[in-house]
Formats: structure tokens, sequence, C-alpha cells
């Protein structure tokens, strides 16, 4: 067997077809975010229960009946837990369905377990990528013979991503599964992907596709109505194309994005759809809810709860969508209404109201208790008179009577909610405290080095002295904590940080509130209004044309420094979203500079252009706060700027690129703030006065059209001469 | 039917030097012997569009219009009426000139270089249908010409592929969502997401022609052509500005239209709205509706919209715009070839047309595909194919024409080779002059034996 793959490894055609290559897949047990925290701290998000049973069970057993037969289990975060619970489970000795585990203490992104994976030499042909926690009941057969048939026309068709019809809602952009709103170019013949835009650049009201794409294709389908599953079937390729770019780490933001930008290579991202199948990810709290809600109105069968699909327990389906374990202790007078899930050994009290949930097993709920859209995991206590409303409770949680918990709460394991303590909405609680270095989502998600993130693993890999850790956090903290969540409570609510908090509503179990939605359609009218003021500023035709008319000869130049500005301010945004170094930003303009052969005042040029244009880009609704971003903006990348400006020509050629985009449609805004902007620059001792005041003289000169700038810029000029003049004297 | 026609002639295009002259303006040029805005004016009679204004660019070129119409129109079956602007203005001024002469409710507005079979009633119908403030005519970029000769020209066509129109459809292909055009198209692809985002998909196409025919609502069209006096084209202006803005709409629909009638017409409206809606064959609302009235109800305050419609011409019709000497030789070639149906004559058994009056010299053989015009002679021994000769020519004998146009009154001499050329009226070819893909402008001499390829000749104008 072993001798036979490693011929296939070398690749031969025919013997490919003749062999029969055992289909493999890749799970990623980990999502590399931290969108599930504070439970993900304590176990690992794909043996969070869905619907009564582990998310990972769910990808198993889709992927064992869509003919998959060798697995990969890739674990990083608490590696031991997801290791220990696959190998007392039934996955290990199925017939025809291996899972291997692959652990790995420092990987970050998705990227670095690919690259492991690479590394093992264990994958042999196609590829099935999901993470651990997708629900899908698809069937591969389509995707995995249309993905075939295009490598044998075409070896550079690498990959071939599954989308599914889901349409964004208009008001919060957001799809039902709480992920962003995705806009797609896709070649409507062959599928193929053409552009991948996931997290939508709000500031930006257009879509930019490259006009070179139409040459080859007299079609594109533009979509906002589609849903990436994030299942893909790869190319060993892949992996390799991993290994190559030792800087990709998310599979869509980087992988994806990387091919469809790189015509080099030429390598083809493909896409798949499909229409009656179900296949989602559990992103977050809001697709938590979505899909728990999708499996109990059976839209995954078989994947639903009466059917024994793994080690989950027999349940019953009743009427309406109940679903009743066998041993449920049920008050007569306690009121279960449709699509709720009751798990094995769980009482219910008098006059209990429970409905659109799940409740795990051994669970123990008061009398006078209301439940509503909640997900209570096993063994939970909830006393009398408790009400519960979109809410998550992990293993272990006692609510005492009379608390309530509001829209969005998560409690995770073993806290405790004191009497008649009513926890805020969206608050988190947890037995942990908040780590202090708190960084957003996202950014951990493709971090280069998120110490965080490594730091947790580590702790938290080895249960036991994760337990040792709580216990004596818990008799220290105890007193301090109690005050947190109520009389006799225990556990922390994590402040949520700043300017998340804006956003908690939405990744939250709890559906969105009106006020929040009446909110957000006014901002979104602003915003169209002002999108519409963009078009119609666009200039008429008669401006447009002369433009790509003339200049033949050096159009060549003007093409290049045009897309050496572009580089200039792609890289300058990367590194404030990235939150890069001087130094790095300083090499890599250098470099660019290099290749394009450019002299170092155009760096400046290009530099100071991508400063004003990001400044400008921030949304802002009066000139007042554009000054202010301005002045944030050169405040802190004051020293950037400053490398590149070693006399006064840089300084001067600084003031002309202004004054170019006073006049420059995107930038006009900052036309009235000329005066202003450039006294800041003074003042922030990235102009000389010696700079400005050559610049105004050079412009004496010019015509009386050319002058509007040095008016409008007459006062600063005339303090300058007489300050300078006084010093003289 | 409510439709008031506007026939943008155009006047002496600078393109089509040196097939122009003072005699001939662009609208006059012949296609098969028949001025070329004559296949527009027919297309309208058939469809029931009774009142039509010509707008023809300088005097000099209206007045050879207008005398050119009072000859052959017959006013009973169509009243044209001929408007004068000035020379060299977009197509948005000459509408902004003739302004106090739309009356109609809808305004059609067709190219007057249009050569075409598509209805364009069809486009009103659907501009009606939708109750758009405009509906544009889109047809299948041409597939040049014949497959035998035109093989090197199909390849210089798909090479410009990336020319034409960048257009945004949505799925049912109604409704017209993005256009770019004109120097536009030369840099990226910009879609607005607002736009997107309301639809859900987009289908971005570049395989569609415009073909100069828009339906516009009047009072739409007139708001906008006096609110943005920047506006000079219809095509590069006021149509993108209509796409732009069409969810967010800065028109005053109903507005207008329930002043001039009066207060009592609102329930009517309503039932309009709702017709058209069911008109649309569509069982959900469009999605303007849906952008109007908000998700949910929750809309604070409704927005109004608007409808860009585009009407698609099928595959097999066929339609072009003589807007250049290349267009003018392929539409000449098509209208007595593959779309021989427009040209309104009877084709003879060999499949050319070849008038009683003329007369052709022994062992002369005209072939298929083309047509001899009245009244012309040709010598002996001479060769046409798939050629357009006019009225009143002499030819010689020996000479060879081939897939070429011959205007009116040219004197050809023996033994003179013509292929892909153009020759204009009064033309003189003496003795054994060879021409290969040349336009020669009207009067002008060849001098015998001379031998031209590829060359624009005219003759200088006294000045």
């Amino acid at each position: 067997m072993a001798a036979k793959k490693g011929n296939r490894g070398g690749g031969g055609d025919a013997e490919e077809e003749l062999t029969r290559v055992p289909l493999q897949a890749v799970l990623l047990a980990d999502s590399f975010a931290t969108l599930f925290r504070p439970i993900t701290l304590e176990r690992p998000k794909v043996l969070i229960p869905l619907v009564n049973a582990p998310m990972i069970d769910y990808t198993l057993a889709w992927l064992e009946s869509a003919g998959v037969e060798e697995v990969f289990v890739f674990c990083a975060a608490h590696s031991r837990q997801v290791i220990d619970y696959l190998k007392n489970s039934k996955w290990i000795d199925q017939p025809n369905f291996t899972v291997t585990t692959i652990e790995s203490h420092n990987s970050t992104s998705a990227g670095d377990a690919l690259r492991i994976i690479y590394e093992r030499h264990v994958i042999h042909g196609d590829f099935v990528l999901v993470a651990g926690d997708t629900v899908s009941n698809m069937s591969l057969t389509d995707a995995l013979k249309e993905h075939k048939e295009r490598r044998r026309k075409d070896s550079n068709a690498v990959m071939t991503m599954v989308i599914k019809q889901s349409k964004p809602s208009a008001v919060t952009r957001q799809s039902r599964l709480g992920t962003e709103e995705l806009f797609m170019a896709i070649d409507p013949d062959t599928k193929q992907l053409l552009y991948y835009e996931d997290k939508a650049d709000v500031r930006k009201g257009m879509i930019s596709l490259e006009k070179e794409l139409l040459f080859d294709n007299s079609s594109i389908s533009l979509h906002n109505d589609k849903q990436d599953c994030y299942i893909d079937i790869c190319s060993q390729e892949v992996l390799s194309l991993f290994t190559d770019n030792f800087d990709y780490q998310h599979l869509r933001r980087h992988f994806v994005k990387g091919l469809l930008l790189d015509d080099i290579m030429g390598y083809k991202i493909f896409t798949h759809e499909i229409h009656s199948s179900y296949a989602a990810r559990v992103d977050n709290y809001r697709s938590y809810a979505t899909i728990s809600k999708d499996i109990i109105q059976r839209w995954t069968y078989p994947l639903v709860p009466d059917i024994q699909f793994f080690g989950n327990c027999a349940t019953k389906l009743e009427r309406q969508g109940k679903y009743r374990a066998s041993d449920v202790v049920l008050s007569r007078s306690a009121q279960i209404g449709p699509f709720t899930v009751i798990g094995n050994g769980t009482k219910i009290g008098n006059y209990s109201e429970v409905s659109n949930s799940v409740i795990g097993e051994g669970c123990l709920i008061g009398s006078n208790v209301s439940i509503d859209g909640c997900y209570i995991w096993d063994n939970v206590t909830i006393e009398d008179g408790c009400k519960l409303k979109h809410a998550i409770a992990c293993d272990g949680v006692i609510i005492k009577s009379g608390a309530v918990l509001e829209a969005g709460v998560v409690l995770s394991f073993k806290v405790i909610i004191g009497q008649e303590f009513v926890v805020p909405a969206y608050s988190k609680v947890s037995l942990l405290e908040q780590p202090l270095k708190q960084d957003s989502d996202e950014e951990l998600e493709y971090a280069d080095n998120s110490s965080g993130n490594i730091e947790f693993t580590s702790i938290y890999d080895e249960p036991e002295r994760l337990e040792e850790k709580l216990r004596t956090e818990l008799s220290n903290s105890q007193v301090q904590a109690t005050s947190e969540v109520g009389d006799g409570g225990v556990g922390f609510i994590w402040s949520v940080s700043e300017g998340g908090h804006e956003d908690e509503w939405r990744h939250s179990v709890a559906p969105i509130p009106a006020d929040k939605l009446v909110e957000i359609i006014k901002s979104a009218t602003e915003e169209l209004e002002l999108s519409n003021q963009d078009g119609n500023i666009l200039p008429p035709s008669g401006e447009l044309g002369p433009d790509s008319v003339d200049n033949d000869s050096d159009e060549d130049a003007r093409d290049d420094s045009a897309h050496f500005n572009k580089e200039v301010e792609a890289t300058f945004i990367r590194a404030v979203e990235e939150n890069h170094k001087e130094e790095h930003v300083i090499l890599e303009v250098n470099s660019l500079r290099l290749s394009y052969n450019l002299t170092s005042s155009d760096c400046t040029g290009a530099l100071f252009y991508a400063m004003m244009k990001y400044a400008s880009d921030m949304p802002h609704g009066s000139s007042g706060e554009l000054l202010k971003n301005v002045a944030n903006v050169t405040a802190k990348w004051k020293k950037l700027l400053k490398y590149y400006l070693p006399s006064i020509d840089e300084e001067i050629e600084v003031i002309l690129k202004f004054e170019e985009m006073c006049l420059e449609e995107s930038t006009k805004e900052l036309s009235p703030l000329f005066m202003q902007i450039l006294n800041l620059l003074y003042n922030n001792d990235i102009l000389q006065e010696e700079a400005i005041l050559n610049w105004a003289s050079e412009k004496e000169e010019a015509d009386e059209a050319d002058k509007h700038f040095l008016k409008q810029a007459e006062e600063l000029i005339q303090w300058l001469k007489n300050a300078s003049e006084e010093e003289e004297e | 039917m409510d439709f008031q026609v506007v026939v943008l002639a155009g006047g002496f295009s600078k393109t089509l030097d040196p097939l122009v002259s003072q005699e001939v303006p662009k609208a006059l040029l012949p296609v098969a012997n028949r001025p070329v805005i004559s296949y527009v004016l027919e297309l309208l009679e058939q469809n029931d569009l009774k009142n039509a204004i010509i707008v023809v660019e300088g005097k000099t070129a209206a007045d050879l219009i207008s005398s050119w119409i009072s000859s052959t129109i017959d006013d009973d079956r169509l009243h044209v009426e001929v408007a004068v602007v000035r020379e060299d203005v977009g197509t948005a001024d000459a509408l902004r000139s003739i302004d106090h002469r739309l009356t109609a409710k809808d305004i059609l507005v067709v190219s007057g270089d249009l050569v075409t079979d598509i209805t364009p009633g069809a486009v009103a119908a659907t501009h009606r249908r939708h109750d758009a403030v405009v509906t544009a005519m889109l047809c299948s970029i041409p597939v040049s010409g014949s497959s035998d000769t035109g093989s090197a020209g199909a390849k210089d066509k798909s090479k410009k592929a990336g020319r034409y129109n960048i257009i945004g459809l949505d799925p049912t292909k109604q409704f017209l969502l993005h256009i770019a055009a004109g120097a536009e198209i030369e840099k990226d692809i910009r879609v607005q997401k607002s736009i997107l985002r309301a639809v859900g998909q987009v289908e971005i196409r570049a395989d569609l022609m415009d073909a100069h025919v828009y339906a516009f609502k009047r009072s739409v069209l007139q708001d906008v052509l006096n609110q943005k006096e920047t506006f000079r084209s219809l095509k590069r202006d006021v149509l993108p500005y209509l796409v732009r803005s069409q969810l967010r709409s800065e028109l005053v629909l109903n507005g207008a239209q329930s002043d001039e009638n009066g207060n009592g017409t609102d329930a009517m409206q309503n039932s309009k709205v709702m017709l058209s809606q069911l008109l649309t064959n569509a069982s959900m609302p469009s999605f303007h509706e849906i952008c109007a009235l908000g998700p949910d109800g929750l809309a604070p305050d409704l927005k109004k919209t608007h409808k860009c419609c585009v009407y698609i011409a099928n595959k097999n019709k066929y339609c072009a715009r003589l807007n250049s000497i290349q267009a003018f030789s392929d539409i000449n070639r098509d209208v007595i070839g593959d779309a021989n149906h427009l040209s309104g004559y009877t084709f003879s058994a060999h499949n050319n047309i070849i008038h009683p009056s003329a007369e052709l010299g022994s062992r002369t053989t005209v072939g298929p595909q083309c047509m001899v015009g009245e009244g012309s002679q040709m010598g002996d021994k001479c060769s046409v194919k798939k050629s357009v000769i006019g009225s009143h020519c002499r030819i010689g004998s020996n000479v060879k024409i081939v897939n070429s146009v011959v205007f009116n009154h040219v004197t050809i001499g023996d033994g003179c080779s013509i292929q892909g050329s153009i020759v204009c009226s009064n033309v003189q070819l003496q003795e054994r002059a060879t021409l290969k893909d040349c336009q020669v402008g009207a009067g002008f001499v060849v001098t015998a034996g001379s031998d031209y390829k590829g060359e624009s000749m005219a003759k200088k104008e006294k000045q």
C-alpha cells in the first residue's frame, strides 16, 4: 500500500485513473478564532455540543457518509481534549474510515496547519478541506467529479469551493449565519471564481473588478447572494502553495485572495454551488443558534437528533418538532413549546415553560421557570422562578432562584448566578478572568505572532493544571467575584473590549433587536445618499475623454507610477490595519521603489498620498472630523513620512502632491482644509517653513488658475514670512 | 401609442470622411441604394409610431434631409418634422433644444444610423410594462461579416471586444443595473454595492451592444436635462446617471403626474402599479419595490426608486449602426447578403437584384449577393461579386468589382479592378485603375493605370 502511494505521489496520470485513491480529508479542529470565548478557553470549539452532540461528530459523520476514507484531524488549541475525545469515540474503529490526529502546539492559523500537514507527507491526491465545525449533508460526488475533470484539462485548477444560495439581510449586511456579507464574481460558464471580498470594506461603495477579466469572459456574474460554506476540495498543490507562501495564514483572506491576485502562476479556483443539500459552519454564536434550529427543523437530515448517527442519545420526535429523550421527568403542568430538544435525565418542574430551546442531559429545572430560545448544556441547574431568554449556559452552570438572563448572555462552565440577579444583555460570564491582553478577534485570527493565543493553548492544554489553577483562583477570587454575578454567585463578567461592544449584538444568539434595526436603516439611508453624491461627482464624459486619449508616449511611465502609487497605498493601509512597525513599512516601500525604478521623492509623494487618502476614507461627518482624522494619521505616522523627507525638495514635493490631491475627485473634500492641513504639517515638523515659502514663491509665477491654493494658504504664508523676517531682524 | 419618436440623424460626421460630402450627410448615405435613415423610418411606420422628429445637426444637412423626406415619405403614414440643432452638439443637448416639442408621455429616442429588424414597438412595450423611466435596447454584438470573407475582420473585432459597453443586468435580464460607456470602459469595472445588495446577483456582460434606442419617460427626461446642465450625451451621461440613482431616486415621478392630472388619480396609480407588477410576470415584487418598502416595513420613510429596464433583442435579429467606414461596408454587404430581408427588395433566382433598366454587356457576370441600380450600364466581360452598384453608373469592359460599394453616377473605365472599396457619387475611374480597400470621395478622379491600396481619397474642396 505504502509503495503504491509513493508511486502515485510521483504522479503517473494513467495509473492514477486505474488505482483507486482513497478519498482523504483534512479536518481543522481549531478555528483559529476567538469568537466563542470564553467557552473556548476551557473546551475546544469542535467539542462544543450542538443540539446535544459535539460539533466534530457532525462533521465526521458527514465525511463518512460522503465517502471519505481517511481523515486527518488537525488539533492545536486543547489538542489533548480533542485527541482524548476521539480515542474514546466510535470513530476510531470504523471500517473503511480512519481518523488520524495531527497535533501541533505552535500553530496559530489555518496556514500553519496546512504547512505542518504538508511536512507530514500524508496527503496523496485531491482532498477535502473542512473545519471541525461544519454541519452538512451534501454529497461530495458531483463536486469531486467536477474538480477532477477540470484538473484533467487544466492542472492549474487547484481548488473547488462549495457555495450556497443565501442572501444577506439588506439591513444588517450579514447572512443568517451571522457572517459578513460576501461579494464574489464568478464566471457563469466555467464557474471560475474571479473575485472574492469577504470582509467588505464598508467605506467603499463600489466593487472594482479589473477590466482584463472581461477580455477572457464575455460575461461575469457578481454575487452578493451566496454563502461560502468553507468546504473546499483541494489538490495537493494547495499544501505546497501554503508552504511556498509562508505568509499565508487565513484560507480566504490570504490564500484565495492571493491566488486571485496573482496572475503569474495562473492558479484557478472554481466554485460548486449546492442547491438542495445543507452546508454551514458554526462560526459565531449567531450561527450556533441558526444551525441548531436548522438541525431541529431537520434541514440537515439525516443528521438530526432522533437518528443515531454517532454516540448521541436516542431521542423521540414528537409533534411540532419536539424531541424528548427516554427518561425525561416532566411535571404535568410544565409546558414544552415547539422546536425543543430535551436531553436524557433532565427534570422539569411545575408550571415551567420551555420553547425553541435545546436542553442537555441531566439538567434540573425548577418550577415557574421560563426558557425561550436558549441552549442549555449538560448538568445545568436552574432554580425556581428564573427567566432565560436567548442565552447559552454551559455544563455545570447553576442559576439560583429568581435570576434573569437577558438576551445574548453566555455563561461559561460552572458559573453560578446569584439569587434574583439580572445578567445584563450580551454579557459573557466565566470562572476565568478575562485575559488582560485583549486582541480583537479579527486581528488574532491572522496575526503574525499572536503571543496571546500560544500562551492560552500551552496553559490550558493540560486539564489537570487547569483545574488546579481554577481551584486556587476560585478560592482567592471568590469573595471578589461574588459581587459581579449576584449574591452567592461565582464568575467574572467579561468586559467587552472597546469597539467590540458595538458589534456584540451582531454575533449573539439573540435575534437583532428592533431598535438596532431601525438605527441601521437610518445610517444606511444616509450612506446611500452619500454614495449617490459620489456618483454624481463622477465627471461627465467630456472630462473623462481626454484622459484616455492623450499622451500615448509616456503612458507606460504613467502606468508604472500609478501602479507604484497603488502599491504604496496598499502597503500603508496594511500597515495601519495590522499595526506594522515603521521600519517594516520603510523596507517594503523601498523595495517597491527599486522594483519600479523610481526616485525616493516618488516614495514621499506616494506615501503622503496614501496617508491623506486613508484619512479621508475614514468615516467622517464634517470637515472638522476629517481634519481630526488627518491629524491623527499624521501624528501616528510622522516618523515614517519624515524618513522620506531628507531635504526641502521632497517637502515641496509633498505640497505639490497635496495640491494635486485637492483637485482630484476622490479626495476633493480635502481642498477646503488646505491651509489647516498645511499648518498641521508645519506644526508636526513635517514641513519646514522654508519649504512652504519656496513653494509659495514658485507658485507666484504660475497661472492665475493655478494659484487657487496659494491664495487659500496666504494667511499662513504671510505669518511665516513675518516670523522669518523677525528672526532675521 | 402615446409615444413620440426622436430620430437623431447627426450631420456630416467626420468619422465617415470621405463618404459624406456637402451633398450627402450621414443620414442619406446609401445602404443598398437607399438612404440609411429610410430604414429607421420604415421601421417606425411598421410599428405604428406615427410621429417623429428628426434632429439634424446643421442647416445644410437639414435642408438636404427635408427635401429627401418631402419627396419620398407619405405624410399620412408617417408625420415627420425636421429640427435643426447646432453642429457638434451632444445627444443630450440636441434633445434639450427640442424640449418644447416633446409632449407625449414617453419618448423614444432612436439613432438615425441604425439598420435593424428589431421592432422598436417591443422596446416601447417593455418600457410601458415596467413603468420604467428608461428602457434601453441591447443586442448581441454582430458577428462580423459572412464567414468566408470576413475572417480578417472577425479577428479585429474579437480583439476589440473590451471596447464595447459593459452592462450589468439582474438575473431575469429585465433591469439595467450598471452601465459603463465611453472612456469608463478603459478603466476597471466598478459596480455599486448598494445595487448589488438589493438585487443579490448582477450579471456583467461585455457581449451586448447598446443599439441606441431608448425609451424615456418624458417628464423624467426633461427634468434630468434641465437639472443637469453639464450632461452632454444620453448614452454617457443621462443613462448612467439614471442607472446609478435608481435605488435612491432624486426624480419626482408620481408627484409630477398627479400635478398634471389632479388629485383623484392616486387610486388609479396604485392599480397601475399593481398591474405593472402582475405584468412583470414575477410572483414576487421586484427588488425596486422591496427596496422602496424597506425590510419588514421598518423603513422610517419610503425610499424612492425608479426602474431602468432593458430590452434584449433576440440573437438572430440584425442590428448595426452605420458609424464607421467599416460599418458602412459591412452593412451594405449584409443588407444585400445575409440580412437581405431588410432591403425591402425581392431577390432574383440568382440571389441578386439587377434593375430591369440596367444594361449588361456580353459575358458579364453578376454574382449572388449583388445589386445593380437603375439605368447602370456595364461593358463586356465584367465580373461583380458581393457588391452594390448604384444607379446610372457607366462601367467599361473587363472590370472587376468585389466586396465594394459603388454610389450613383460613377464612371469606371475599362480594365479597372475594385476590391473592398467604397466609391462615392460622380467619381471617375480612368482605365486600368486598381483600388484595394480604398475610399474615394465624391467627384474624385482616379487617373488611368494608378494603383491604390488602403487609401482614402477626396476631392480638395474649394475654400
